[in-house]
């Protein structure tokens, strides 16, 4: 057993092609891939909605937005 | 070099592992930028020097008997022979560690070699600032860098290596090799030296202790990943003919080849650097909730968690792997702080080590029963072979030196800096002599203003 189905390398390279495991998955880890990175940008907007949120309460006089401002 | 073709060969080989030390010398910089990033002030000019000496102390060491060691211990020795017949080309008084125009190859390969050694003493430098003794450190450097991490390599990151053969251990870019065991060696030294004054609470939670200056933190990061490039490059061998190689490969294919000469391409490892890099930073950015230290840093664990394989992993499936190994070494950092008490300055030993060990792991599982060598009779690669391989990294060559080793210096007085020192800064001194010349500069020019 071999997960890219080679169990040692006596072969001729030129008749070797992809070496990487699981082939004949390649859709499969597209589809896993798209929702890593799908998933990646909902937990983001998650969480800057929250900061954003926290941001809003802080620094109700707006004396810390001043010095922000004068720190440039 | 006989033929047009195996001179080409030989000055392109040459002049290859040439262009990856350079590359590599970023990585130095960037752990340098790095770690006087994250100091405070009253200690930037020990925290400088102290990594910046591991250069010479560790060169000189690797010369003397670093580069031997790769050559002579294949075999343990005593696990299968003795001391390896080419061990004799690589002594010191050998006349090919020299000027010499038969032999146009061990002088950049040394070079490659040695500059991983240094990556692996930085990255024990960083786990340590502001509190060790520049010398204890300097003695570590040279047991990491020049005994402890090439004795792992020459177990499993050699044609020949023991562990390649009985365990089919496969490590193609170093998690265990240079990572793990530099993590481990980092913890075996905290365990020892102790948290800096004033990182925990007297409740026994930790307190974060900021860098002083973030921007110097994520450029010698960034310079990291630059130089890493160099480091992946100076892992292959980069064109070598199947009779040159010597194994079960047959035809007359030319290819590159990993540490182990077996066949990989630098188009196959470019994508996988730079889908397990992306792959870290998108996981730390989530879980470290756009902490730039930490995403910074994660990129950096994805793409050790992934090297022990990225040489046969698919893309996506080196970006998976990176995601969850940074996403464990950033959860096991804070564990281990909290839980032990362990105050490592720049997570090196969650980034490297507990990434690194990871990653091994995986690579036993995603590579299953895949030959780990183009040479007959060696073990496949396996989980348990992995797993085996990862404790013995980590632990044997790792923790458990630097443990023994600070245990002793500790005893003697010479591992740690007093507390009043710390507290006034490493630099107090040179940092008094500094004001004082200011001062008597500008008082002898405002005498010449009248």
């Amino acid at each position: 057993m071999s997960t890219n189905g080679m169990t040692s390398w006596a072969v001729d390279l030129k008749d070797i092609g992809a070496i990487y495991p699981f082939q004949g998955a390649e859709v499969l880890m597209v589809l896993v891939g798209l929702a890593f990175w799908i998933g990646w940008h909902v937990i983001q907007l998650r969480q800057e909605n929250e900061e954003v949120a926290r941001e809003m309460k802080a620094d109700a006089e707006g004396d810390e937005a001043r010095d922000a401002i004068d720190r440039y | 070099m006989g033929s047009n073709l195996d001179a080409l060969t030989t000055v392109f080989t040459e002049f290859y592992y040439w262009v990856t030390v350079v590359f590599m010398f970023l990585i130095h910089v960037g752990f340098c930028l790095y770690e006087v990033g994250a100091s405070r002030r009253r200690n930037h000019l020990h925290t400088l020097m102290k990594n910046t000496m591991l250069i010479p102390l560790v060169t000189v060491t690797f010369y003397f008997f670093g580069w031997w060691i790769y050559w002579a211990f294949p075999n343990g020795p005593g696990i299968l022979g003795g001391i390896e017949d080419a061990a004799a080309a690589n002594t010191p008084w050998s006349q090919t560690m020299g000027t010499h125009l038969g032999d146009r190859i061990t002088g950049v390969f040394w070079a490659a070699f040695l500059l991983f050694s240094w990556t692996a003493a930085s990255i024990v430098s960083g786990s340590v600032i502001e509190r060790i003794r520049s010398g204890a450190f300097w003695i570590h450097a040279v047991l990491i860098g020049s005994v402890f991490w090439i004795i792992d390599a020459a177990w499993g990151w050699h044609a020949g290596g023991w562990m390649v053969k009985l365990l089919g251990y496969h490590d193609a870019y170093a998690s265990g090799v240079i990572h793990a065991i530099a993590g481990g060696y980092a913890l075996g030294i905290l365990v020892v030296l102790g948290p800096r004054l004033g990182k925990f609470r007297e409740d026994g939670t930790p307190r974060d202790i900021p860098p002083h200056n973030p921007w110097m933190v994520t450029l010698g990061l960034f310079m990291i990943y630059t130089g890493f490039w160099g480091f992946y490059a100076a892992c292959n061998v980069p064109a070598i003919s199947p009779e040159a190689i010597g194994g079960q490969i047959t035809g007359e294919t030319w290819t590159a080849t990993n540490i182990y000469l077996a066949p990989t391409s630098l188009s196959a490892i470019t994508f996988n650097f730079l889908m397990s890099l992306s792959g870290g930073l998108m996981v730390a950015y989530i879980v470290s909730k756009g902490d730039p230290f930490w995403t910074y840093s994660g990129g950096l664990a994805g793409i050790i968690t992934a090297s022990a394989g990225n040489d046969l992993y698919h893309p996506i499936q080196a970006m998976l792997i990176a995601g969850v190994g940074t996403w464990c070494a950033y959860k096991l950092h804070y564990w281990v702080e909290r839980k032990f008490k362990i105050d490592d300055a720049v997570g090196a030993v969650a980034v490297h080590g507990y990434a690194g060990f990871i990653g091994l792991i995986i690579a036993g599982f995603v590579l299953w029963g895949q030959p780990s060598s183009p040479y007959e009779g060696y073990a496949t690669i396996s989980p348990w072979g992995q797993l085996i391989g990862a404790c013995i990294m980590f632990g044997l060559l790792g923790f458990l030196p630097a443990y023994i080793v600070s245990k002793i210096m500790s005893g003697m007085g010479m591992l740690r800096i007093p507390r009043k020192v710390e507290l006034e800064g490493l630099d107090f001194d040179e940092n008094s002599t500094y004001q004082a010349a200011v001062d008597e500069v500008r008082a002898a020019e405002k005498a010449l203003v009248a």
